[in-house]
């Protein structure tokens, strides 16, 4: 079982119109890229389920764009406050490919940097659809950058192993050009333990949980998502 | 006193160092059939609540008792099975195959589908023909005067109640003002269920006398004791468990401490015998 502990907000920094939060790692394990971590957000009854952005020694680093109650909550925390931070829970990426190539489309880029690490830095695409969202690649040395309208999906992504997070639609225009690609997907969650079943999303053919089965998935295996998550 | 999961709020598959903190693991609710549940998104989060319209997903009775119920009886834990239905035969067959488990919850009131054509107390009674396991009656709050029906239930033969379930309501995106849960609507739970919560329990306990397993809102120890003094025999965790999983033990942990220094919870020797008289 993972672990769930408080631990202390060490700053959160602002990143374009992202926001890093910085948390004192504690005795948690980072786990492994694509993996994510329920944060307490501060005043509201539900954690947010976030991927782990980056993993410095002691550090574990969230990129969050707040855009709903939950998410702004926790981009105005403070050097000092802790909050609550359950993980790391899900499947993350399957590291054993030949010729990686990372897509990442707007705050779905936050996985990507603490995978870029471990994958010795990769070549990588990421999209965004402002230069001030774009600032994020900063987290992405060496990154190619595209903003909209230029899709991320235009570039070349034959003959590599993707590993990609993004908007749906990104995901699967990436789905239709590379089957084996793996896909990190969202949903609402309320959990992120596979109790609540709130994030079903339709796998072969059946409705089930992506925070068990995912939140990578092989793009062959995921048929449809088919729902616009609400600003959390 | 009790501490349990209230149904569809746990996967102890998934889950068993969760589960393991409980007294006893009530189940998922069981239907005859395999129910992908309702189209997402099926969760909102509210003011002070949430909501859901899983929708009763569940593989259905015949792979439940195959599969998941020999899996669940490896973990050791008292076994509580929701079952759920559209008719009174749909819950008394399933009850009809049920044997060697702690409890039967009827599933009267799950607002996410359409409500069984029988009324709460003649599918008690089918299910009360069919089995001699402990049955006990989930009751909504939504109905206007719940003590005639916790008094029905009483008399179709439920050996306890269980109370609440979700209230149906609505969340709207605040930007296109459309509902956010694919459904439109959900049922209601977290703390703003607990008021409603304790009257039910109060109310059915005045009724009925019936041992009640009280749920809606329990986060704490004082939850908890709330829910005994208003005449609960076991307490239920539901919402408050997606957030935290180390929760039961929490409670515990409170509860001990609690108990050193509270007259009432000193007091209390038996279920029924410290509820107060309003």
């Amino acid at each position: 079982m993972p672990r769930r502990e408080e631990r202390n907000v060490l700053g959160v920094e602002r990143i374009g119109e992202y926001a890093l939060v910085r948390l004192d790692r504690g005795t948690l394990d980072p786990g492994a890229p694509g993996q994510f971590f329920m944060l307490e957000a501060p005043g509201r009854l539900l954690p947010r389920p976030l991927s782990l952005c980056l993993a410095p020694p002691g550090e574990l680093q969230f990129l969050v764009d707040p855009v709903g109650p939950g998410t702004l909550a926790l981009a105005e925390l403070e050097r000092s406050d802790a909050i609550h931070v359950f993980g790391p829970l899900g499947n993350g990426y399957d590291l054993d490919v030949q010729r990686p190539l990372l897509v990442g489309g707007g705050i779905g880029i936050a996985p990507l940097p603490y995978l870029a690490e471990v994958l010795r830095f990769p070549p990588a695409v990421l999209g965004f659809r402002s230069e001030a969202h774009a600032a994020a690649a900063v987290l992405m040395p060496g990154a190619e950058v595209v903003i909209d309208p230029v899709l991320v999906t235009h570039c070349n992504v034959q003959g590599f192993d993707v590993l990609a997070c993004g908007p749906e639609p990104m995901l699967r225009a990436i789905a239709a050009l590379c089957p084996g690609a793996q896909l990190a997907w969202e949903a609402p969650m309320a959990c992120g333990y596979g109790a609540c079943y709130g994030c079903a999303v339709e796998i072969g053919g059946e409705l089930k949980r992506l925070c068990v089965e995912g939140p990578v998935l092989e793009a062959s295996t995921l048929h449809a998502v088919t729902c616009e998550v609400e600003a959390a | 006193m009790q501490l349990l999961n209230a149904s569809g709020c746990l996967d102890a598959l998934v889950a068993p160092e969760v589960a393991g903190q409980l007294d006893a693991f009530v189940t998922k609710t069981i239907t005859p059939l395999p129910r992908e549940g309702n189209a997402p998104p099926r969760i909102a989060e509210t003011a002070h609540g949430m909501l859901n319209a899983i929708g009763l997903a569940n593989p259905g009775r015949e792979r439940f008792l195959a599969e998941q119920l020999p899996r669940l009886r490896g973990l050791g834990l008292p076994l509580w099975i929701s079952v759920g239905g559209f008719c009174a035969d749909d819950y008394a067959e399933t009850c009809a195959a049920l044997t060697d488990v702690e409890a039967i919850e009827l599933n009267l009131s799950c607002p996410n589908v359409d409500e069984a054509a029988d009324s709460a107390a003649e599918i008690v009674a089918a299910c009360r023909r069919v089995t001699t396991l402990p049955l006990y009656a989930k009751l909504s709050a939504a109905h206007p005067d719940l003590a005639p029906v916790a008094r029905a239930v009483a008399d179709a033969g439920a050996d306890g109640l269980s109370l609440i379930n979700t209230l149906r309501g609505m969340h709207l995106d605040s930007h296109t003002r459309r509902p956010v849960l694919a459904r439109g609507s959900g049922g209601l739970s977290g703390p703003s269920l607990k008021p409603v919560a304790l009257h039910a329990v109060y109310t059915c306990y005045a009724a009925t006398q019936l041992p009640i397993v009280g749920m809606g809102g329990v986060s704490s120890a004082q939850d908890v004791l709330d829910m005994v003094a208003c005449g609960a025999h076991h307490v239920a965790l539901g919402t408050a468990l997606f957030a935290d999983p180390e929760l039961p033990q929490r409670i515990r942990d409170e509860l001990a401490v609690v108990q050193v220094d509270d007259r009432f919870a000193c007091a209390h020797a038996g279920a029924g015998s410290h509820v107060f008289v309003a």
